[in-house]
């Protein structure tokens, strides 16, 4: 981790040097202990305030997205890479306007987790080897990083950043025996008012701050559709239809660009269960198109292509056989 | 108390299904008078917000219907949308909306007698359902 954060500098500082880049957008301490903030870094006198550990949770894509047509670099774990990645696809931003520093992954600690674990607040953070050590006014209590992960680190099988320009470190290897649709498929077996139920609950649990599409990286929309007034097509008040309907839409706005870096949930102060609905989301892209978001810059995005082929059992087409597109 | 009859909004595109419905309309063909037709210019014009929109207006049933693929006026519509479809109804199923609430059929301009059968069809299992509660309820305890 020290070795990493030495190099991202080191990277980082040649970038700006060489005017290759006008802003570095990376990670610096936060001003709580257990949180790290994002830091934009425009020339070497402020370099030292990089720093790599891990609790560099948020997707630094969603920075990406509003360069406009400055070069920029920017530290990338695998998911946030996958981000730009899909932000290229979309045409937001050009390759040659980002140098990706990747830095391959081993999770980010959940720092909701350690807190509950812990009484009295929390006024020291060390990270040693595979452990986080949490000190207070009267307690000291390590704890083990891969038991604290997030949960979508756990399944992530995306660790290595799909593009870098600069890789630091070594590559890692990825998990690919993790289903990380096992709670999805779980969900899935529940009768539709069960399911109903608890979308309800975790939806009227919204304040609605957006919180979890300012996080997104793929929340660029100038204009989001709850923001319209003409058509208005939500109120802007607490009624639960309305909650509803702006979880269902802005999940399903997701179809093909979530990278499941799980930006949305942690954002979220209500604490609402977000990535069951953006999961199912990336399950569905995944079983309907074959496609997986920001492997690769050269692949649109599902929802802009099509295949005659595409399955249209679910469509009364008036035909015994189903599946098969009917011809001219 | 007699029950409510169901409400379905039916969005058709001009091009094939709109002009099947009118068929239906000028050779006399019965069908339920539960639909309350939307013309729109292609089924790809068709934003999963306003099948949401409707049901949470209390519109009991969506049907959309489009041109069957490869008729499409241009060209390539229905096959765009038939993706966004494909997404929006497994989610709303995943999420607890009853499947058939929201359904779709490709009816071309001949088809006026199948758009009166779909029409029953499609009337006949909203009905089944009752009315539509879930995304329409305003608040929570």
């Amino acid at each position: 981790m020290q070795d990493a954060e030495r190099k991202i500098k080191a990277e980082a500082k040649k970038l700006l040097d060489t005017k290759k880049v006008n802003l570095v957008i990376g990670f610096e301490k936060g001003t709580l202990p257990l949180r790290v903030s994002p830091v934009f870094i425009y020339n070497e006198d402020h370099l030292d305030k990089l720093v790599w550990n891990c609790l560099c949770e948020n997707n630094l894509a969603t920075h990406v997205a509003k360069i406009g047509s400055r070069k920029v670099a920017v530290v990338a774990k695998g998911c946030d890479a996958r981000s730009i990645v899909a932000l290229i696809v979309e045409g937001q931003i050009k390759r040659d306007q980002v140098v990706v520093i990747g830095v391959p992954c081993q999770g980010m600690v959940d720092r909701r987790k350690v807190e509950k674990e812990v009484e009295g607040e929390i006024v020291e953070v060390k990270e040693e080897n595979s452990q986080v050590v949490v000190k207070g006014d009267n307690f000291e209590k390590a704890f083990k990083k891969e038991d604290y992960l997030y949960s979508s680190c756990r399944t992530c099988k995306h660790r290595n950043p799909s593009i870098s320009d600069i890789l630091i470190g070594e590559k890692m290897e990825e998990n690919t025996e993790v289903n990380e649709y096992a709670e999805i498929e779980e969900y899935e077996k529940k009768s539709v008012n069960e399911r109903w139920e608890y979308f309800a609950k975790e939806a009227a649990k919204c304040i609605r701050c957006y919180a979890c599409r300012q996080a997104c990286p793929m929340c660029y929309c100038e204009e989001c559709f709850v923001d319209d007034s003409y058509p208005k097509w939500i109120e802007k008040g607490l009624d639960a239809s309305d909650l509803a309907v702006w979880h269902i839409m802005r999940a399903y706005h997701q179809t093909g660009r979530c990278v499941d870096c799980g930006s949305c949930e942690r954002a979220c102060p209500m604490e609402i269960d977000l990535k069951f609905l953006t999961r199912k989301i990336n399950k569905e892209v995944r079983d309907y198109f074959d496609f997986e978001t920001g492997l690769d810059p050269a692949v649109s995005p599902p929802l802009a292509t099509f295949s005659v082929q595409d399955r249209q059992d679910f469509i009364d087409s008036g035909e015994e056989s189903t599946g098969e597109s009917q011809g001219e | 108390m007699k029950e409510r009859e169901p409400k379905i909004v039916a969005f058709l595109c001009n091009w094939c299904s709109y002009a099947g419905a009118d068929l239906a309309g000028v050779s006399r063909i019965q069908y339920p008078p539960n639909v309350r037709v939307i013309r729109v210019p292609c089924s790809s014009r068709i934003n999963p917000l306003f099948i949401v929109k409707a049901l949470q207006q209390g519109i009991d049933g969506v049907l959309v219907a489009g041109c069957h693929p490869g008729d499409c006026h241009y060209i390539s519509g229905n096959f765009v949308a038939r993706r966004k479809f494909a997404v929006i109804r497994s989610f709303l199923e995943y999420i607890g909306i009853e499947k058939d609430r929201v359904q779709f059929a490709w009816i071309s301009a001949a088809e006026g007698a199948r758009f009166a059968e779909v029409v029953k069809e499609v009337t006949e299992k909203v009905s089944r359902l009752g009315p539509i509660k879930k995304l329409t309820e305003t608040r929570r305890s």
